[in-house]
């Protein structure tokens, strides 16, 4: 799967290795394909910065648990009797097996299979059998692994291996202002991810995924077949004549915003393809929860932003992009609910059945372009990825932002910016 | 579970939302046999317009993830189609432009184990018969070959002298895990 042959890039002279592999106007093939940078993205990423791990309302009682992925690390998402959520590393301190066997439930401690050594739901040891063989000290100086930090926004559980760095809000950054808006679509302000998870495997690099979600140049194409027979209006937001924007948002992070042309409509629940009539009590709410300000907010709806390195919210469903090796990972998807927001709750389940996971009638066509983009990379000529699309017309706008049209490749570029200077950060 | 139901007035779970009845009179196991074959091979051979006739108006067509699944309407699938999005699933699939289906998978499967479990009531006032059966299916794509392996669940009705599939639920061995892309009929 490795490039081995030198490459043009690879012989030039000066910069880091990755200002060689990633410019302005292009990617090489081998940042998808080489082993050794999927293992240096683990150790200079993954198990570094900000990673989406789940949602509180997955384990909304005191002792419920769940378990997750953070990258390649199994973690169990527990909330202790005080109410705080941990993110433990399921792995037994004394002989490393899988502590937590079952997929969630609710208890306040965890038994290893092995040799029966327990642990509260805080990773601390409680307590292991035969004492004696100890020295029949009562405590050991072990526990469960803990992910270093766990911190929330909006009840976006994210957890860092890394046990210093930037706050959790300094690395959402302007992408905070996002989930609010997600939020803000609920009467009770809070939303709740606790409609399961589709989980589709794809073969595929994980930075494949990242970059496509906020490209709103392949809709038209990849899911015209779609629009076609339904006659949905989606593609229109994505082409020519739209006055939507691609914006980069930093760090990383990148967003295609709609609200001009939902502005340009100022029809309330156009965004979600309906109208206040059909969904008469959760207007009401709305209007009750949020005062004048309700119409601007079912006009302009719901985010669509990618928040690096896993975190896609794709107005009502939530993606969470899990990396298993160079050519594999894994995409999970559920629906938004909205709290006080049962009405459109059902409907934003049906929805996201149709479209994403294995089967969904948008999602399992983006997965094929990326699982046909991994073989592609593994071509030899030509090696490079062309990044450039919109390159001569962004602009800045009034908050700073770089922002490209609707279809413009502005995101992406922003991506690469954030993906090389992690990259080139020491070990 | 239950009282969600109540507070969000929920449809009940359509898996076991009646009663499992007596096999309803005047089916036979051959018969039945026949037609789950005949479904299998139409979806094997992509004979989508084939395939869509076989369905009732009021047609359930759900994979679950997790095991058997939670409710349909609160908990996302993999497929829970209503005789509308079966028809809209077809239509997509016949564009030539459904990725996931272009170009369409090679398949085969093998059903087997067909047991006639009992009779559902319907919403007609009739009484459909409930089937089960496992199933192992073949698929050869470019990205690779898959071994898809499940239990079906079927109610069939007889319509104005045909046989219909009301409902179809397939319960994948391995749908606690991350698959891949599930393009076909299965």
């Amino acid at each position: 799967m490795t490039a081995v042959v030198p490459s043009e890039s690879e012989v030039q002279e000066g910069g880091s290795r990755y200002d060689r592999l990633i410019q302005p106007a292009r990617v090489h093939g081998t940042l998808y394909t080489d082993p050794s940078i999927f293992a240096e993205e683990l150790r200079k990423i993954w198990h570094k910065t900000w990673v989406f791990v789940g949602h509180e309302s997955e384990v909304p009682q005191v002792n419920d648990y769940v378990r997750k992925q953070l990258a390649d690390q199994d973690v169990v998402m527990t909330r202790d009797k005080e109410g705080e959520v941990h993110l433990l590393i399921n792995r037994c301190a004394h002989r490393g097996l899988q502590v937590c066997d079952d997929k969630a439930g609710n208890s306040s401690s965890f038994r290893c299979p092995y040799h029966g050594w327990t642990y509260r739901n805080t990773g601390e040891l409680l307590g292991y059998p035969y004492n004696k063989g100890y020295g029949g000290k009562k405590q050991l100086p072990l526990g469960m692994g803990k992910v270093a930090r766990v911190a929330s926004y909006q009840g976006f559980v994210f957890g860092s291996l890394a046990a210093e760095g930037q706050s959790l809000e300094d690395h959402l950054g302007a992408a905070k202002g996002e989930i609010d808006r997600l939020v803000g679509l609920s009467p009770e302000g809070k939303v709740s991810l606790d409609a399961g998870w589709l989980r589709h495997k794809t073969r595929s690099n994980w930075k494949f995924l990242a970059e496509n979600e906020t490209d709103g140049y392949h809709p038209q194409f990849v899911h015209g077949s779609i629009f076609g027979v339904t006659g949905s209006p989606i593609g229109e937001l994505y082409s020519d004549n739209s006055t939507a924007v691609t914006r980069n948002l930093g760090d990383g992070h990148s967003e295609n915003d709609l609200r001009p042309e939902f502005r340009g409509f100022a029809e309330p629940m156009r965004w979600f393809g309906t109208t206040p009539d059909r969904v008469p009590n959760y207007v009401a709410a709305m209007k009750e929860a949020h005062g004048e300000d309700a119409d601007r907010l079912m006009i302009e709806g719901a985010p669509h932003v990618m928040i690096f390195p896993n975190l896609f919210i794709a107005e009502i469903q939530v993606f969470n992009i899990q990396p298993v090796a160079v050519g594999e990972c894994v995409q999970y998807a559920t629906a938004v609910q909205f709290d006080g927001g049962h009405e459109l709750n059902m409907r934003m389940v049906s929805q996201s059945i149709g479209s994403v996971g294995p089967a969904g009638m948008l999602l399992a066509d983006d997965t094929e372009m990326y699982e046909r983009n991994q073989r592609g990379v593994a071509m030899a000529d030509p090696e490079w990825l062309d990044v450039r699309r919109g390159l001569h017309r962004e602009s800045v706008d009034e908050d700073g932002f770089t922002i490209g049209t609707a279809t413009d490749e502005t995101g992406m570029r922003g991506f690469w910016n954030h993906y090389k200077s992690l990259m080139e950060a020491e070990d | 579970m239950a009282q969600q139901t109540i507070e969000q007035g929920l449809p009940p779970r359509p898996d076991n939302g009646t009663e499992l009845l007596d096999v309803p009179d005047g089916w036979e196991a051959r018969e039945v046999e026949q037609f789950l074959y005949r479904e299998a091979r139409l979806a094997d051979e992509n004979d989508y317009d084939g395939w869509e006739a076989l369905w009732t108006d009021d047609a359930i067509y759900w994979v679950p993830v997790d095991g058997e699944g939670d409710h349909p309407r609160t908990t996302v699938s993999i497929i829970f189609d209503n005789r509308s999005r079966i028809s809209t699933r077809m239509k997509q699939v016949k564009t030539g432009k459904r990725y996931a289906q272009a170009p369409p998978s090679n398949l085969r499967r093998i059903i087997g184990n067909v047991e006639l479990l009992g009779g559902r009531a319907n919403a007609e006032g009739g009484v459909d018969i409930e089937i089960g059966a496992n199933v192992l299916a073949f698929e050869s794509r470019p990205r690779g070959n898959t071994l898809w392996g499940g239990r079906t669940t079927y109610r069939l009705r007889r319509v104005d002298g045909q046989i219909l599939l009301a409902y179809k639920k397939v319960v994948l061995v391995d749908n606690e895990q991350a698959v891949p892309t599930l393009g076909f009929l299965i």
